[in-house]
């Protein structure tokens, strides 16, 4: 579904992918972790295409795709969904119109007719049931004035409403208090087909207590250093990320 | 930064899409500005002889005026004796039926999406359609004529009910109040006078759609709204012009009069000629809105939607007299390319307990420049009365200029005044959230700014706030990033 080869890219003059190969396949869950500073959110923005960065060097595919020549509207529609580690507010947009011209971009992508209002507050309704989410979220502005959690959820429900193909969940579990970290992994758990990817980002092993990933990664000063099965996960929380600073790379 | 230097450049190279010029005969009285040309014009609109008296007086007191120069724009020097002061279409008498209306002058509503014949048969909306300076149809007459509301043109009020004209003309804009409106005084040719009787709620918005339309004509509208002891009325104005590549004056006054417990709502969706990306050409807006709440527990408010005109210079006013009577001004003010506004509100505490409300949203984008001012003034008497006002900015790049004047002077201790303002640019990271979401960067654009007016598109009637939501989009369109 996914590769990258040799990716370099750099912001602001200074290089902080220095070389990233990743492969993802359908129906698999990677998890990125790495340090702060490591790039691993320089990863996720520009695989969703955030114009910030520079692309030094290197290719993405993505579903037989130039990744890098899409605009960040079109990998979207195409299947692409970043969970912001901070999502962002809009004042005076309502959460359920937003969402709405959402769903709706999506379906005329896949030339489909647009969910008429009656329709989407039923797919609505359906998905907030799926996650336990409560109904008064969507009423209030995007993401104006919501706490930590409940941004993150947030994040989730619009990811369920989307079904992308790929999501990129950056630092999800940041922020977050055990219960909402439980409702929104199992949100992430219950969104799992075998024909979606998951590219999990994140700092602490906590997070993969609740999402089992297939791969682990650990991303250190621009490089995967390291990669392997869940297990490394556990190695890496117990003996830190100065392990991989004493040479014990691959 | 890219992102936002190519939405400028595309705002800035998108055309005005109302341009078109009707080709209606006309009557016209040669350009310039003379007691001649104020007799003739006073002559051929049949007045009776405290109108013209009127005219005259406001002309010799404007001779010894000056433009004023206080606000924040640059505004070239206007020849005024270049300028047309009345036209007329020749196609009146006036009709009974839209069908015995010019076919090309239907075809021009059609072209601006002004649905008559649904307004007239569905939506409940009497319109009085001023084309020119002169009331053309004037429809839903008979329905409002049953609960003794008049809703007419200016010109039929003087020759109908010329005493009530003459009693309440000027009461909210003195004749030399200020420069335009002395002017507009001088030689107005038309414009709409409603009057609500004693305890009639007006069961529909009133609604006039003002255009310009012969090249070289300003436009000079007169407005007078009196509403009675325990009545209410909703009035809706909304505009736009064909593009033109001369500069065209406009000077409007709008009056309003509200007794003991009257209520009324004035909305403006204003969208004349802007000029070009240049800065060439556009209308200059200067307009003295002035509303009095003579009675105890009447309330006014103002709330217009303003994204057009080359020059704006509009601070639509309530003086608030009447104990408990209450003032309301809610704005959003789009300026654009080389546009430039200055916009706010005057709330002028008298009576006791008074309470007025500012809301202002500014929006710049281009190379424009927008500004508000706004005078909050509570005067000795006014005890315990309260103000809120809330001034917002917002920029779309940064070239343009967003500016806050606000002017407080209390009178007396019980008062209170409030004042909050802030600024803010609209984000890449907003953008980009809704890139991700699948949202296009115009759309993106267009959303954040209406989510950012929300608060005063929602004081719009319904029909209204949606063709205001359309406007602040359209004139951001082509914004693709």
């Amino acid at each position: 579904m996914l590769t990258i080869k040799n990716l370099r890219a750099s912001v602001e003059g200074k290089e902080i992918l220095k070389g990233i190969n990743l492969e993802v396949k359908a129906g698999e869950v990677h998890a990125i972790m790495g340090p702060n500073g490591s790039g691993k959110s320089t990863l996720a923005n520009i695989l969703a295409g955030k114009q910030d960065y520079e692309i030094l060097e290197g290719e993405v595919t993505y579903l037989g795709q130039d990744l890098l020549q899409l605009s960040p509207e079109v990998r979207s529609r195409s299947g692409i969904f970043l969970s912001f580690q901070y999502p962002v507010e809009i004042p005076g947009v309502p959460m359920i119109n937003f969402l709405k011209a959402s769903v709706n971009e999506h379906r005329k992508f896949k030339n489909l007719a647009p969910l008429t209002a009656g329709e989407f507050l039923k797919l609505m309704r359906s998905k907030k049931e799926m996650l336990h989410l409560d109904t008064e979220l969507t009423n209030r502005s995007v993401n104006e004035g919501f706490s930590g959690g409940e941004k993150k959820k947030n994040e989730i429900f619009q990811m369920a409403m989307l079904e992308p193909k790929l999501a990129i969940l950056d630092e999800t579990d940041s922020g977050l208090d055990i219960d909402a970290l439980r409702i929104v992994a199992e949100g992430v758990n219950a969104l799992k087909t075998p024909e979606n990817a998951t590219i999990l980002v994140t700092h602490y092993q906590r997070l993969l207590d609740y999402i089992i990933p297939d791969f682990v990664h650990v991303l250190y000063s621009g490089r995967i250093v390291k990669s392997g099965g869940k297990e490394l996960a556990f190695e890496l929380e117990e003996k830190g990320y100065d392990w991989l600073k004493n040479g014990n790379e691959i | 930064m890219e992102n936002q230097d190519k939405l400028l450049n595309d705002i800035t190279t998108q055309e005005y899409q109302y341009g078109f010029v009707t080709d209606i005969d006309t009557d016209v009285i040669p350009k310039g500005l003379n007691e001649d040309v104020i007799r003739l014009i006073s002559f051929k609109k049949k007045e009776p002889e405290f109108m013209l008296e009127f005219r005259l007086k406001a002309y010799r007191g404007w001779l010894k005026m000056k433009a004023p120069e206080w606000a924040h724009l640059k505004i070239p020097p206007i020849d005024f004796q270049e300028t047309i002061y009345y036209a007329a279409p020749r196609t009146s008498p006036k009709y009974q039926s839209l069908d015995e209306v010019d076919p090309e002058l239907i075809e021009t509503f059609k072209k601006l999406g002004i649905p008559i014949e649904e307004q007239k048969h569905l939506a409940g909306v009497a319109v009085d359609v001023v084309m020119d300076s002169v009331s053309v149809t004037t429809t839903f007459k008979k329905v409002l004529a049953e609960k003794g509301i008049i809703f007419c043109s200016f010109s039929d009020a003087l020759i109908e009910h010329p005493e009530l004209v003459r009693k309440y003309l000027g009461m909210s804009v003195p004749l030399t109040d200020n420069f335009f409106a002395a002017l507009n005084s001088a030689v107005f040719s038309d414009g709409s006078f409603c009057y609500i009787p004693k305890g009639v709620r007006c069961p529909m918005e009133l609604s006039t759609y003002f255009r310009i339309n012969t090249a070289g004509t300003g436009q000079f509208e007169r407005t007078l709204i009196i509403a009675e002891d325990d009545s209410y009325v909703s009035y809706l104005e909304g505009c736009t012009a064909p593009k033109r590549d001369e500069n065209q004056l406009h000077a409007a006054v709008v009056e309003i009069i509200a007794h003991d417990r009257a209520e009324v709502k004035y909305s403006t969706v204003q969208n004349w000629y802007p000029g070009d990306k240049n800065g060439v050409g556009g209308i200059y807006n200067f307009v003295t809105k002035r509303g009095i709440c003579r009675g105890v527990s009447s309330k006014i408010s103002w709330t217009q939607v303003e994204t057009g005109s080359a020059i704006t210079w509009k601070y639509p006013s309530c003086v608030l007299i009447g104990d408990n009577s209450v003032g309301e001004f809610n704005s959003v003010a789009l300026t654009n390319n080389h546009q430039q506004a200055d916009t706010g509100t005057k709330m002028i505490h008298i009576g006791k307990n008074t309470k007025s409300t500012i809301v202002s949203k500014g929006i710049s984008a281009g190379k424009s420049d927008n500004s508000y001012r706004g005078l909050v003034k509570v005067m000795p008497g006014a005890t315990n009365s309260r103000n809120y006002s809330q001034c917002d900015s917002l920029l779309l790049g940064s070239t343009c200029g967003a500016h806050t004047f606000p002017y407080i002077e209390v009178g007396n201790k019980s008062s209170i005044v409030e004042h909050e303002a802030t600024t803010s640019k609209i984000g890449e990271d907003q953008i980009f959230y809704c890139n991700q979401r699948g949202i296009s960067t115009e759309d993106a654009i267009g959303m954040i700014v209406n989510g950012y007016a929300r608060e005063v598109l929602n004081k719009l009637p319904m029909e209204f706030a949606v063709e205001a939501q359309k406007l602040l989009s359209i004139s951001l369109e082509g914004s693709v990033g």
